[in-house]
């Protein structure tokens, strides 16, 4: 039962798992894309591991209607540590294929897992207190209305749609967590030796 | 007896009913069914095509669809335009300026579109004043004015801005002679065979579109009308028409009607180049001004140059020669290969068309019937293709579809009439309401014509729309071209008077690398305001510069104190938005000028000349936000001597207000 080996198979997965998390570093991880009347072609926001991009200057201008605080990369520690995590995970991935252990898998998938988790509370936090930590004196103020993006999803906000989905680096971290999974079946399921 | 009247009354009553029915069908009868189906573009749809159509009096070039007719843009050329500052705006007054000072009005005849190898490539088009004597280039990127040249030796600048294949040249022939520049202009009018000349401009064109007037060619005395470059073979001259080679001074519509033909020109530029390198050329001191935009400065300068190099074509033989044309030439277009040259004839009743091969072999062969002060003249048949048999009355301009037709307006008949190019057989004709002028088939004047559409410009329209007083507007007609009979499609208002116009395949402009805004921090205008906090006020005698900033909603400052009546102010307002479509405006109370329309990241400026004490508010005009009602300010005027101090402030009073 214990020390039990994974398969080569299970190894290339680690691989391409490693790839992804380290590719998933030079590319945006999620996307807040925003639509409304006066501009047709959208504006997005893309967060990466150490940045905001996108159309950030546009919306702090336009932000400034409802009073909402505008957005600085250098205003959110987690654009300082998130690279070293996101690194550090494709260099476990790849000690993963020497230790070739399953329940070190299984404890790397948890570990992601709770990762997830709270990144996700993490920038709900962050959506919760943009969209309600309002200016008073904001030109536009609508009574009880916030401004909180949805954590994944569609939301109205006035005349702006806003859609916030994974990007390019969002998908690579989610194929590496369904990976990682695969490998856990894989090797407790059906390698029963 | 009575019966016989009644009867009689009965037979003229309905004999005239008769002669009635009989009368030609009207104009609403001319569209068929389909008509509607193939002008619409529906609501957020693009057009096909863009058209270049000159203003005529309007001095500006204005930007239509193709097929909708839907009016885009009028871009402010050689008039002022106080909605968008032109020509009021510090920055814009030098592109008007001129030899003869600032001139705030002239007359645009003709359009004329950038072309490599002979097809229209979307990066500039070119305008001519008709009146002080200039060519401007519209940059196809900004659909702005980026740069006007004057032109010495010349009146009444018509024949023109036609370019050679490449844009190697843009080319200018007077209608007017005139006593030259450099001689004694002061002389008496009766004296035009002896003093006044001819001179025909080519204006070199750089990789970045800059101009430069390399040379002048004197010619004769005589009106020069409209002119094409050749293209393909004959790629290396340039025809120009010409008419009153009577050489007459006064009532030209008798006096310089009297010969049986005038002459088109044609000029072996490549020639002439020669002759300058071998030294042939004469420099002559004149006076003419060269106005260029800066994009990065956001300002013009304007410079005026003192020479010109100028080739006399009666002294150099083998630049000029002249080919008999009947009836003072009008129109001078050029087919598609460059082949057929197409003369018209305003008061003929048939077109000629030359062929370039047989005027080569004509001049090799010297089958010439004499020469015109100098310059010799071909034989007409030597040069002759042959001629359209009664195309119709008073033939002005023709265009090609690129499938070996041409397409001719008459003035006189009213009508367009499609002839094949080859056999001179006419093939098909119809009405424009009403005496067209010129027409256009988008690339119809290069060798690549995309021959869907064309549109007639008309100078008439009494009847055709509802009636606005004396003055009605002129217009145009789009005809689908596409099929052997053209069909009449749309029919549209004009601003100005419509004449020459070009057209061109939308995607060649639109993804020409059109420019949405001007980056910021590429503008280098001296007095740029690159953020809120640098907003500033500094006096320098009585001269006072306001540093402002406009941005959704706000100006900064937007409070300013201590301006005294007798201050030459001037706002310098920049607009700090970098986003597509958000201009700011500004206007302040009592201005004598205009307003200004500030484009993101542009920087301009008005002056303002304050003539009494008192508050004077001022505003964004171009409505930018929701709270662009807001976007006001307040500039307090003091008595000439006044102490009040020179303040401002924007969000917090500055002063601080007292209870």
């Amino acid at each position: 039962m214990k020390n039990v080996k994974i398969s080569g198979l299970s190894k290339v997965l680690l691989l391409i798992i490693a790839v992804f998390f380290a590719g998933s570093l030079l590319v945006p991880m999620w996307q807040i894309q925003l639509e409304a009347p006066q501009y047709p072609e959208g504006l997005v926001l893309r967060l990466h591991a150490n940045k905001i991009g996108g159309d950030v200057e546009i919306i702090n201008g336009l932000n400034h209607y409802i009073g909402m605080a505008t957005l600085h990369t250098e205003n959110f520690f987690e654009f300082t540590i998130l690279p070293y995590i996101i690194g550090g995970f494709a260099i476990i991935s790849i000690l993963l294929i020497f230790i070739a252990k399953r329940k070190a898998v299984l404890s790397f998938l948890l570990l992601y897992v709770t990762f997830v988790i709270l990144a996700a509370i993490d920038f709900y936090r962050w959506n919760y207190e943009y969209g309600h930590n309002l200016d008073p004196n904001a030109a536009i103020r609508v009574p009880g209305m916030a401004y909180q993006p949805p954590l994944i999803g569609y939301k109205q906000l006035l005349n702006f749609g806003a859609y916030s989905i994974p990007d390019i680096g969002g998908w690579m971290l989610t194929f590496a967590g369904i990976l990682m999974f695969s490998i856990v079946i894989k090797e407790y399921k059906f390698n029963k030796k | 007896m009575k019966n016989k009247f009644v009867k009689a009354i009965f037979a003229i009553v309905l004999g005239s009913a008769l002669v009635t029915s009989c009368k030609p069908k009207n104009s609403g009868d001319a569209v068929s069914g389909d008509a509607a189906q193939k002008a619409y573009v529906a609501p957020g749809k693009y057009d096909e095509f863009y058209n270049f159509v000159s203003g005529g009096f309007s001095g500006q070039l204005s930007v239509y669809g193709l097929p909708s007719g839907r009016l885009f843009r009028v871009i402010p050329v050689f008039s002022v335009d106080p909605e968008k500052g032109w020509g009021y705006s510090e920055e814009t007054k030098p592109m008007l300026n001129t030899s003869n000072g600032f001139v705030p009005w002239d007359d645009l005849h003709h359009t004329e579109m950038s072309q490599t190898n002979g097809e229209v490539d979307g990066r500039w088009v070119f305008g001519n004043a008709n009146n002080t004597p200039r060519i401007a280039r519209i940059d196809l990127k900004t659909f702005k004015t980026a740069e006007i040249i004057e032109l010495p030796n010349s009146g009444g600048n018509h024949s023109s801005p036609f370019i050679t294949e490449n844009t190697e040249y843009v080319v200018a022939g007077t209608r007017f002679s005139v006593p030259a520049d450099y001689s004694n202009g002061d002389v008496p009018i009766n004296t035009y065979k002896e003093n006044f000349k001819g001179h025909i401009s080519f204006v070199k064109v750089g990789k970045e579109g800059e101009m430069d007037l390399a040379f002048q060619i004197v010619t004769p005395g005589v009106n020069f009308d409209l002119s094409h470059a050749g293209k393909g073979k004959s790629h290396g001259w340039f025809f120009f028409s010409c008419y009153n080679t009577e050489q007459a001074n006064t009532l030209l519509e008798v006096n310089a009607s009297q010969r049986d033909k005038d002459f088109i020109m044609a000029v072996n530029w490549k020639k002439a180049e020669e002759y300058i390198k071998a030294g042939k050329g004469k420099k002559q001191s004149v006076k003419y001004a060269h106005n260029k935009w800066n994009e990065k400065t956001h300002t013009a300068t304007s410079e005026i140059k003192n020479e010109v190099l100028v080739l006399d074509s009666a002294e150099l033989k083998d630049i000029c020669y002249m080919i008999p044309c009947p009836k003072s030439p009008h129109g001078c277009d050029v087919d598609p290969t460059g082949e057929y040259i197409v003369g018209s004839g305003k008061l003929a009743a048939l077109i000629p068309v030359f062929s370039f091969d047989k005027l080569m072999r004509a001049i090799k062969n010297k089958q010439f019937e004499g020469d015109y002060s100098g310059i010799p003249v071909v034989k007409y048949e030597a040069a002759l293709h042959g001629e359209v048999q009664k195309p119709g009355l008073g033939p002005l301009h023709t265009e090609f579809d690129g499938k070996g037709n041409a397409y001719t307006t008459f003035f006189v008949s009213s009508e367009v009439v499609k002839w094949d190019i080859k056999s001179l057989k006419v093939l098909d004709r119809v009405p424009t309401y009403y005496s067209v002028g010129h027409l256009c088939i988008p690339g119809g004047d290069s060798k690549k014509p995309f021959g869907k559409y064309l549109i007639a410009y008309n100078k008439i329209t009494k009847d055709r729309y509802l009636p606005t007083g004396p003055e009605l507007a002129q217009s145009a007609q789009i005809f689908d071209i596409s099929g052997d009979k053209m069909q009449l499609i749309l029919d549209f208002p004009t601003i100005g008077e419509p004449h020459y116009a070009q057209a061109a395949p939308a995607d060649l402009i639109r993804n020409n690398g059109q420019l949405k805004f001007y980056p910021i921090k590429d503008n280098n205008h001296p007095y740029a305001t690159k953020g809120e906090k640098e907003a500033k006020v500094v006096r320098e005698g009585n001269k006072v510069h306001v540093y402002m900033t406009s941005i959704r909603s706000h100006f900064a400052p937007d409070n300013i104190e201590g301006i005294k009546v007798g201050d030459e102010v001037y706002f310098h307002v920049t607009n700090l938005e970098q986003d597509w479509d958000v201009p700011h405006g500004f206007a302040i109370k009592g201005a004598d000028n205009g307003e200004l329309l500030i484009m993101p990241g542009e920087t301009t400026t008005l002056k303002w000349l304050p003539k009494k004490a008192g508050m004077y508010p001022m505003y964004c005009t171009d409505f930018c936000s929701a709270l662009h009602q807001e976007m006001q300010g307040y500039v307090r005027v003091s008595p000439a001597g006044s102490s009040v101090p020179l303040t401002w402030s924007v969000g917090t009073n500055l002063p601080k207000a007292t209870k």
